[in-house]
């Protein structure tokens, strides 16, 4: 029997085209890979070791979906239902078809139109123990495994609420037909199949036989011809769905593959757009979960979110408005189930519309500070709240610690401004200079008041000196006695800044500073998943308003266990919520200080 | 006028003729916040770069209102996009946003 019919045309065309433009773009992204990257990417996949790390993510991350599980467990399954569904579909028909054809190699649609070509009578469906049976019992069960997950992706569609998905995505025509096609895709191979046993009256497993037998009793028209449209609009979903794929939303999945290759290949995203940026931007499954995790859906923000950003980007085509308008809190970032670097992509965006800016800073004359073993640098938001400066000067002299002020009196802004404008080359500029005021104090800790500054010193400068937050020195001064500490029975949740957090991973030390001194109120929303404050100097384009309904809303959450004071580590979320807060806003370091019983002298 | 024993003092007029009010439109659109400046001076007195150089937002806006633009450009790249100006306006004015717009509007412009 020649195991060939018109109707797999339509796969066929559409699965030669998919491998054609995948491999086409994976081959494109490898080839414009830095030179170094290649080096890396190659010895990675020589090393043994190393393949099976990324066999191991690309099964937990790519089939099982472990983060989407973490995040949403519904999600979580109805993603997975699809992979590892569909991959056991693929791997199981190809194992059967074996069976029947006695070779190895078959026509690639040979396993998936198998019972088409096959009709095996021989084996009733309830008997589960002969190879055949089981094979057959099998593909049953994960095609309803699948349709499972199909049913509560429509489900999820209707009422997202019940999913606890306040917003969804809105979606491209492209995403939709794709969408659409992936949907027709298992219920029509189910009905295909069905009729198909019905009408060979064997055939079919747990599923498809009873339904197949009750399809033929109750369809008019002749079973055969049923089935035949059927399986011909099977083939046809199948292969408009491949020929949809590189243009929609579902690249992901070929995408995502190479992203975790080149991550575990210890390939770094660059600060231009790379090839890197590219598969980054092909992996977005558009699933809608940064939606969700983003503050300005509350301020009315709803066309900038992350998975539109990268949408825009991915089209080439990004209003300057959706680049500038997020608060580069780095919230979706942790959310992502892909961990695209959401903030970074931005940036690069960025700097692509600021390129032709220019500024001039010739006006800044070099200075020669004092020569101490400590350079304390407050930062601009630091001299907006004189509480803060004064109390670390008043820690600093009672600790007895000789160290010199850099920015008392004429302060140099720290740089990351500009650069979260996109503004690289202008920054670079005060970066030397502050740079140079530091290398002359010859000083072996650093110390900064702002984690703004505390981010782009450690990220920009490349200092040959030991810098820290004050949340971070505050500590050791502690810990090494250098001030006592008197506790009260205030209670205090604290409020993680963006960049002390999320951007420098530093959530222990505060809260460790806390402990000591007042009672710690845990918070809904604290460490990763912790909430701007609103005030961020990222977000460009929404107006004050528009901040202050986000401010708002944050303190609701922040504030809902009546704490006695918000205490957090960043002069400008200090200011931004002290605004609007009827409780207390206080720094860590006003904390401590106000906190020291008796003046120590130096020890 | 001259033969009213009047003159006019260049710095100290507006010549309607010359005053170029399009980038001051082309904000009002991006960013209508720049209308409600009061004029304070509160962005000039905190300003960083302002320490450094003589270097005055609250001028820039006057410049913007009379419609100079041609002083605009090189008053602007002093900026070092610090925020303080912004985080202590009582009225709200998108200052960083100002100024980049206003950058934009220049080279638009040509």
């Amino acid at each position: 029997m020649i195991n060939f019919n018109l109707f797999i045309l339509p796969f066929f065309l559409g699965l030669i085209y998919l491998i054609v433009v995948v491999a086409r773009s994976w081959y494109q992204w490898i080839k414009a890979l830095p030179p170094i990257d290649k080096v890396k990417l190659a010895s990675g996949l020589r090393n043994p070791k190393q393949i099976v790390t990324i066999l191991y993510e690309i099964f937990m991350e790519g089939l099982i979906h472990r983060r989407m599980w973490k995040r949403n467990p519904l999600m979580g399954y109805m993603h997975m239902t699809f992979a590892l569904g569909w991959f056991l579909l693929i791997v199981m028909g190809n194992l059967e078809s074996r069976i029947y054809s006695g070779t190895h190699l078959n026509a690639p649609y040979y396993p998936i139109f198998l019972k088409f070509f096959i009709h095996d009578k021989l084996v009733l469906f309830f008997e589960t123990y002969t190879v055949p049976a089981f094979f057959r019992f099998m593909m049953d069960f994960l095609l309803l495994f699948i349709l499972s997950g199909l049913a509560l992706a429509i489900i999820k569609r209707q009422y997202s609420k019940w999913f606890g998905i306040k917003r969804s995505p809105e979606h491209h025509f492209t995403d939709t037909i794709a969408l659409i096609c992936l949907w027709l895709i298992f219920p029509l191979r189910l009905f295909a199949e069905s009729y198909t046993a019905g009408f060979f009256d064997g055939g079919g497993s747990f599923m498809t036989q009873p339904l197949g037998n009750f399809l033929v009793r109750i369809t008019p028209i002749p079973a055969d011809y049923m089935a035949y449209i059927l399986w011909w609009a099977y083939s046809l979903a199948l292969g408009l769905f491949f020929i949809m794929l590189p243009y929609s939303r579902y690249m992901h999945i070929p995408s995502e593959l190479l992203l975790i290759i080149f991550r575990r290949c210890n390939i770094q995203p660059k600060k231009w757009f790379s090839s890197f940026s590219d598969v980054e931007l092909h992996s977005c499954s558009r699933c809608g979960i940064c939606i969700d995790t983003c503050q300005l859906n509350e301020a009315g923000i709803t066309n900038s979110q992350a998975v539109y950003f990268i949408r825009a980007m991915r089209d080439q085509f990004v209003r300057e408005e959706i680049a500038l308008n997020c608060m580069l809190c780095g919230r979706c970032q942790e959310a992502c189930p892909v961990k695209i670097k959401t903030d970074s992509l931005r940036l690069i965006k960025r700097r692509e519309f600021s390129a032709s800016h220019v500024s001039r800073f010739s006006y800044l004359e070099d200075g020669t500070p004092l020569q101490r073993e400590v350079v304390y640098f407050a930062g601009c938001m630091s001299h907006l709240i004189p509480s803060v400066t004064n109390a670390m000067t008043g820690i600093l002299s009672k600790a007895g610690i000789s160290y010199v002020f850099l920015d008392k009196d004429r302060s140099v802004c720290c740089g990351r401004p500009l650069i979260l404008d996109g503004k690289n080359k202008q920054a670079n500029e005060l970066v030397e200079f502050n740079k140079l005021l530091i290398r002359q104090t010859r000083a072996k800790l650093f110390v900064t008041s702002c984690p703004i500054c505390y981010r782009v010193f450690r990220e920009e400068y490349n200092l040959p000196i030991h810098i820290q937050h004050h949340s971070q020195f505050l500590l050791d001064l502690v810990k090494t006695g250098k001030i006592p500490l008197q506790s009260s029975l205030k209670r205090v949740v604290y409020h993680d800044p963006c960049d002390l957090g999320r951007g420098c991973e530093v959530y222990d030390a505060p809260r460790e500073l806390l402990g000591k001194i007042a009672e710690l109120v845990p918070n809904e929303e604290e460490k990763q998943n912790a909430l701007c404050c609103g005030g961020s100097l990222a977000i460009l384009s929404s107006s004050q308003q528009q901040r202050d309904i986000v401010t708002k809303e944050a303190l609701k959450i922040l504030l809902k266990d009546e704490p006695d004071i918000l205490a957090t580590a960043c002069p400008l979320c200090k200011k931004t919520f002290a605004k609007q807060s009827k409780v207390k806003v206080m720094d860590l370091a006003e904390l401590i200080h106000a906190s020291i019983p008796i003046p120590v002298n130096a020890i | 006028m001259k033969q009213f024993g009047y003159t006019i003092l260049e710095d100290r007029s507006i010549d309607i003729d010359r005053n170029d009010q399009r980038i001051r439109e082309f904000l009002s659109l991006n960013d209508p916040s720049i209308n409600a400046c009061i004029g304070c001076g509160s962005c000039t007195a905190t300003c960083t770069a302002g320490h450094f150089v003589d270097f005055n937002i609250r001028r820039v806006h006057t410049f913007l209102r009379r419609g100079e633009a041609h002083l605009l450009k090189e008053e602007i790249q002093k900026c070092m996009f610090c925020g303080k100006c912004q985080l202590i306006c009582p009225r709200g004015v998108n200052m960083r946003n100002l100024i980049i717009s206003i950058n934009s509007a220049i080279e638009r412009m040509g």
